[in-house]
């Protein structure tokens, strides 16, 4: 394009920058009816004081086309249309939300906590299970296994976590699916326990493996909070086998696939293996689950 | 009559008028992407437990056929939401944001003196009424709609943060009634946007090719108010 043409076309845009309405040198502003601008239009204007050009259809035509080529980077959006970069781009998406929740995520901030009035009645908490209610777990011989980053590992019955200090909560649970109860729940700090078996609280992950097959994996941020248990207890009771007993992970501040039932072995890490960061999410469901 | 032959436009010229800017162009369509998204794959994951009551016992509301839906299952309509909330989010601030440091949101926003001009407005697109004199970038129909449309665009993202994040936005969460109530306000908003869809593309498709394209060069043809 010659000089002459670019300075020309520059000119005819920033000439027709929309609203900029200015009124003639040589005529006051009138009034007007409510809704019209307040000010006397230039000649051959729109509604909005645009101006109105005649140009040769040639320079329409070179208008179009530069304009056309300034949108052409949203066609980038198609690419989600692509089956092959279909799924890592939802998979980028989904992990950017993660790193987003985890930026977001308050170590001291709690979760809402509920009146006894609020808590639902025990039997319309739901017993939600991906494969059966209940794996037929041995309580009778029932250990906690203990792995990893810990200075004591090692097999923990369930009376020496009933010693440490209990907390008992009503806090919501909410489900992916979308539907959410209030319920009563009681054990030990997740925290209280790290720091009995010795485990390195700089340490990334806390990984989990249960008596159905489900396996888990945690931020070491969220197993600290203090809303977080090794829960033991529902409505003043053990466990029943269907909740998950004699153990199960319970935090309000994660969605319920991340609170994992009939915990068998617990492993304290700094590395998570793909295709083994839990259940849902190596089918798809995002990891952190953070709410 | 020589005069009247002068003063037309000769034919290898056109008229034209600069509509709409780039920043807006952008913000429109990838906003229009993304609001197809998230209500396909929003209504997929609604379909996981198509209720806001309790659940137990459990009574579905309506039953939202799979095929309006994307995502296949609730992980694959979570994973278009939760990609594409991030674009709409993005595209509607550029836009709000745009609008405010320019000014323009004078044009967009309905205003209480906008509301004696919809009837005669609202009469002349659906009872063939006479056509009321043009004399603003949107009529009062125009603006209740655009500005209704961004109102339900907010709400849907604040009601979305509240879902996501109950407990780290509790103080969006928290005036809504909480996780539950949150739910509900987000499927209201929802609805309160695809209000506007079917008008909007109705509206654009009445006003022909050369209003549709002003949206993608920013430039209209032959306006009508020439």
């Amino acid at each position: 394009m010659s000089e002459d043409r670019r300075k020309e076309e520059q000119q005819l845009v920033r000439e027709n920058e929309p609203a900029q309405v200015t009124p003639r040198p040589d005529q006051p502003p009138e009034e007007t009816d409510v809704g019209a601008p307040a000010v006397v239009l230039p000649a051959n204007a729109g509604p909005a004081g645009e101006p109105i050009r005649v140009i040769s259809a040639a320079e329409g035509r070179r208008i179009n086309r530069r304009e056309l080529l300034k949108l052409v980077p949203l066609v980038a959006v198609g690419a989600f249309a692509i089956p092959k970069f279909r799924q890592p781009l939802l998979d980028e998406g989904l992990a950017f939300s993660d790193w987003a929740s985890a930026k977001l995520f308050g170590r001291h901030r709690l979760a809402h906590t509920f009146s006894e009035r609020d808590v639902v009645p025990f039997d319309r908490f739901p017993y939600n299970f991906y494969d059966v209610a209940d794996p037929g777990v041995d309580l009778e011989h029932w250990t906690l296994t203990v792995e990893g980053l810990v200075e004591r590992p090692g097999d923990y019955k369930l009376e020496q976590i009933q010693a440490l200090p209990k907390v008992v909560q009503n806090t919501r649970h909410v489900c992916v699916e979308g539907w959410d109860v209030i319920g009563n729940f009681g054990g030990a700090r997740a925290s209280d326990f790290l720091r009995f078996v010795g485990a390195d609280p700089s340490a990334r992950f806390l990984e989990a493996e249960c008596a159905d097959g489900y396996y888990e994996s945690l931020d070491m941020a969220t197993i600290l909070h203090p809303q977080t248990l090794f829960c033991y207890e529902m409505y003043g009771k053990p466990l029943d086998r269907g909740h998950g007993a004699p153990l199960r992970l319970q935090m309000p501040t994660k969605i319920g696939y991340k609170q994992a039932k009939y915990l068998l072995s617990v492993r304290v890490t700094n590395v998570l293996l793909a295709g083994k960061r839990g259940y849902w999410e190596d089918q798809g469901y995002d990891w952190y689950g953070g709410l | 009559m020589a005069n009247i032959a002068a003063s037309r436009p000769k034919p290898e010229t056109i008229t034209v008028s600069y509509e709409h800017p780039l920043v807006v162009r952008v913000a429109h369509w990838l906003n229009a992407v993304a609001v197809f998204v998230l209500i396909g794959s929003g209504l997929r994951i609604f379909r996981a437990f198509p209720s806001f009551g309790p659940k137990i016992p459990q009574k579905d509301l309506i039953d939202i056929p799979q095929q309006l839906t994307l995502g296949g299952w609730l992980a694959g309509a979570l994973q278009w939401h939760f990609t594409f909330m991030w674009i709409f989010v993005g595209s509607g601030l550029l836009y709000i944001i745009y609008q405010l440091a320019t000014g323009h949101w004078r044009q967009v926003l309905f205003l209480p003196g906008d509301i004696k001009g919809l009837w005669p407005m609202a009469r002349h697109y659906f009872l063939l009424g006479p056509k009321p004199k043009l004399d603003a970038a949107y009529n009062p129909l125009q603006k209740l709609a655009y500005t209704a449309t961004i109102f339900f665009g907010v709400i849907s993202t604040l009601t979305g943060m509240a879902l996501y994040k109950p407990v780290q936005f509790w103080w969006l969460a928290w005036p809504m009634g909480g996780f539950h109530y949150a739910r509900i306000w987000h499927f209201v908003a929802m609805c309160g946007f695809v209000a506007f869809i079917p008008g909007h593309l109705i509206m654009v498709a009445v006003h022909g090719w050369n209003n549709f394209y002003s949206m993608v060069t920013g430039w209209k043809r032959d306006p009508e108010y020439q």
